[in-house]
């Protein structure tokens, strides 16, 4: 090997942590073989379910706690329902969840538009800090959209003109 | 209050937010001092993690004062000034009992493969995060530590997450002494992984990455080498050439779902979702590992598959270790490395920002701007 050191008395605390016995067989948990008695733990309390929660069908129950920042609502709710009908190691249930966060994007705006609020999306792109960092990658990023946009419009004007004729 | 709040890929903002509530006896309310952007949290910024809900705040790194507590918790009072793990833990099931924090039963219901998170979307049990003024802290008994009188609160903020993290990628290398470390990624958990290497005894540690000023911070902060991947042809062959071509006795992925240096791993993981993130770093330390070595996983992956060499890790009887860091199982002895002066994990940071300007930091992280390794956000009632 190259440039292979034997002497580390350069590097602050070297070798302090080393553990003979941590190989690839050494357990980084501290067996106690518990898990073998079940799902036998005594729980903590249950936090009230006051809300929707949806929760794996790998697990009997809620957990003893869970957040709260977004109970499913709206279209991505409906969607997330059905999701939860499907275990974790199924498609069925990631690529509806992944659909539904694309829908709850556009009931965001919605929202926002019902509450009188206009989104301002270029501040939350962090537009100025990209003009203010990298102005040569935000005008190069303006002008390919330009481009792919008069592109699309051009293609689908002349498919129109070519229709009518 | 002020909170973080996600509107769909690359646009969060912040919004006026209700305070939270004690909502179960063992809850404690932080008031936010200090919180981070995480490469983690980027996956999430992208769009690229399923049931990532408009309207969550974000945020698993953090630090703050208690403000409040349930009539359960016993180990906080208010006004204590605590590091709160990234992981949930209830203390109670078997494997909280196995110090195994990050895989807590009792802390996230919608998914069995991983505890709760905070800030970290529905997978990992919907909580907000603490990227605003206040947060909601489940089992205040078991997580949220005291900061010691003498610790600097930007070191106790990467207490929460990537000291932990990265020294876990270590200590699951199962390093002995002499050994050849490599790690993917220069972001600030594969720069502590590379610092942290040394402390288990690694006999060299080479980095790699694609971002000349992460690099020159790793060479310097870890000592260790570092090599930008562009201007290798393949990592891997540079790999066993450097290693009289056998490989490396541990490799650790310390970059997760956004890596890039593969065209086709870029496209189909990261920008048609048809994996769970690009594998490119996963699939480099796997086929950069010598015959019979470790393989070591922090790097964050989404919940659904991904195209790794499964092949050549049976081939070349490779051990992968991974998980969530256990933060709570190693804060006493990372604490005592920052007091001892072996760990400075504070030069991470290269940004502090008003947390009023959130949406410009995601920006500045997330396109490496300004030579951005780690951005600290500063909440409005910790600037008073």
């Amino acid at each position: 090997m190259e440039n292979q050191e034997k002497d580390y008395s350069h590097i602050k605390g070297w070798g302090i942590d080393a553990d003979p016995k941590n190989d690839p067989t050494y357990p980084m948990r501290k067996r106690s073989n518990d898990e073998h008695n079940g799902y036998g733990w005594k729980r903590p309390p249950q936090q009230p379910i006051d809300i929707e929660v949806l929760h794996s069908n790998e697990r009997p129950n809620v957990t003893a706690v869970f957040g709260t920042s977004a109970p499913p609502s709206g279209l991505s709710g409906m969607i997330r329902r059905y999701a939860f009908r499907y275990g974790e190691g199924s498609f069925a249930h990631w690529l509806p969840l992944l659909m539904a966060d694309r829908v709850n994007v556009v009931e965001g705006i919605l929202d926002d538009f019902r509450r009188g609020r206009v989104p301002n999306i270029f501040a939350e792109r962090g537009g100025k800090a990209e003009w203010k960092h990298n102005p040569k990658g935000m005008v190069q990023k303006v002008a390919i959209g330009v481009v792919v946009v008069t592109a699309v419009v051009a293609l689908l004007s002349r498919r129109s003109r070519s229709s009518e004729s | 209050m002020l909170a973080m709040s996600y509107r769909g890929p690359q646009r969060v903002r912040i919004d006026q937010k209700p305070m939270p509530e004690i909502l179960h006896p063992q809850d404690a309310i932080v008031r936010v001092t200090r919180s981070c952007i995480c490469g983690s949290d980027l996956h999430l910024y992208n769009g690229n993690v399923p049931d990532t809900r408009v309207g969550e705040t974000f945020g698993h790194e953090f630090i703050g004062v208690v403000e409040e507590i349930g009539p359960d918790v016993h180990k906080l009072k208010v006004g204590d000034q605590v590091i709160v793990p990234f992981n949930i833990a209830c203390g109670e099931c078997t494997f909280c009992k196995q110090e195994l924090y990050g895989n807590c039963h009792e802390s996230n219901p919608q998914a069995t493969a991983v505890g709760g998170i905070f800030g970290y979307s529905h997978i990992a049990g919907g909580y907000n995060g603490g990227q605003a003024e206040y947060v909601r802290v489940p089992y205040a008994n078991v997580g949220p530590t005291v900061i010691p009188d003498w610790m600097h609160p930007d070191d106790a903020v990467l207490l929460t997450d990537v000291v932990p993290t990265g020294y876990q990628a270590a200590e699951m290398g199962g390093i002995q002494k002499g050994d050849t470390v490599a790690v993917f990624g220069a972001g600030p958990v594969g720069i502590m992984a590379a610092r942290s290497a040394w402390l288990f005894g690694a006999g060299r540690v080479i980095v790699f990455d694609q971002e000349e000023y992460r690099l020159d911070f790793v060479r310097k902060f870890a000592q260790c080498e570092a090599y930008n991947f562009k201007s290798i042809e393949d990592p891997v062959v540079f790999m066993k050439k450097t290693t009289d071509s056998l490989g490396a006795d541990v490799c650790i992925d310390a970059v997760g779902a956004e890596a890039a240096g593969s065209a086709m791993q870029t496209i189909t993981g990261r920008k048609l979702l048809l994996q769970a993130g690009s594998s490119t770093a996963l699939q480099w330390a796997i086929n950069s590992a010598k015959k019979g070595g470790i393989v070591s996983i922090v790097g964050i992956y989404g919940p659904t598959g991904n195209l790794v060499p499964i092949g050549n890790v049976v081939n070349k009887g490779l051990t992968i270790r991974a998980n969530q860091a256990s933060v709570k199982r190693l804060l006493p002895r990372l604490i005592e490395h920052i007091r001892n002066g072996v760990l400075s994990p504070r030069q991470l940071i290269t940004h502090h920002i008003p947390l009023e300007e959130i949406s410009d930091a995601y920006r500045i992280f997330s396109d490496k701007l300004d030579n951005c390794i780690k951005p600290v956000l500063i909440p409005p009632s910790a600037r008073i």
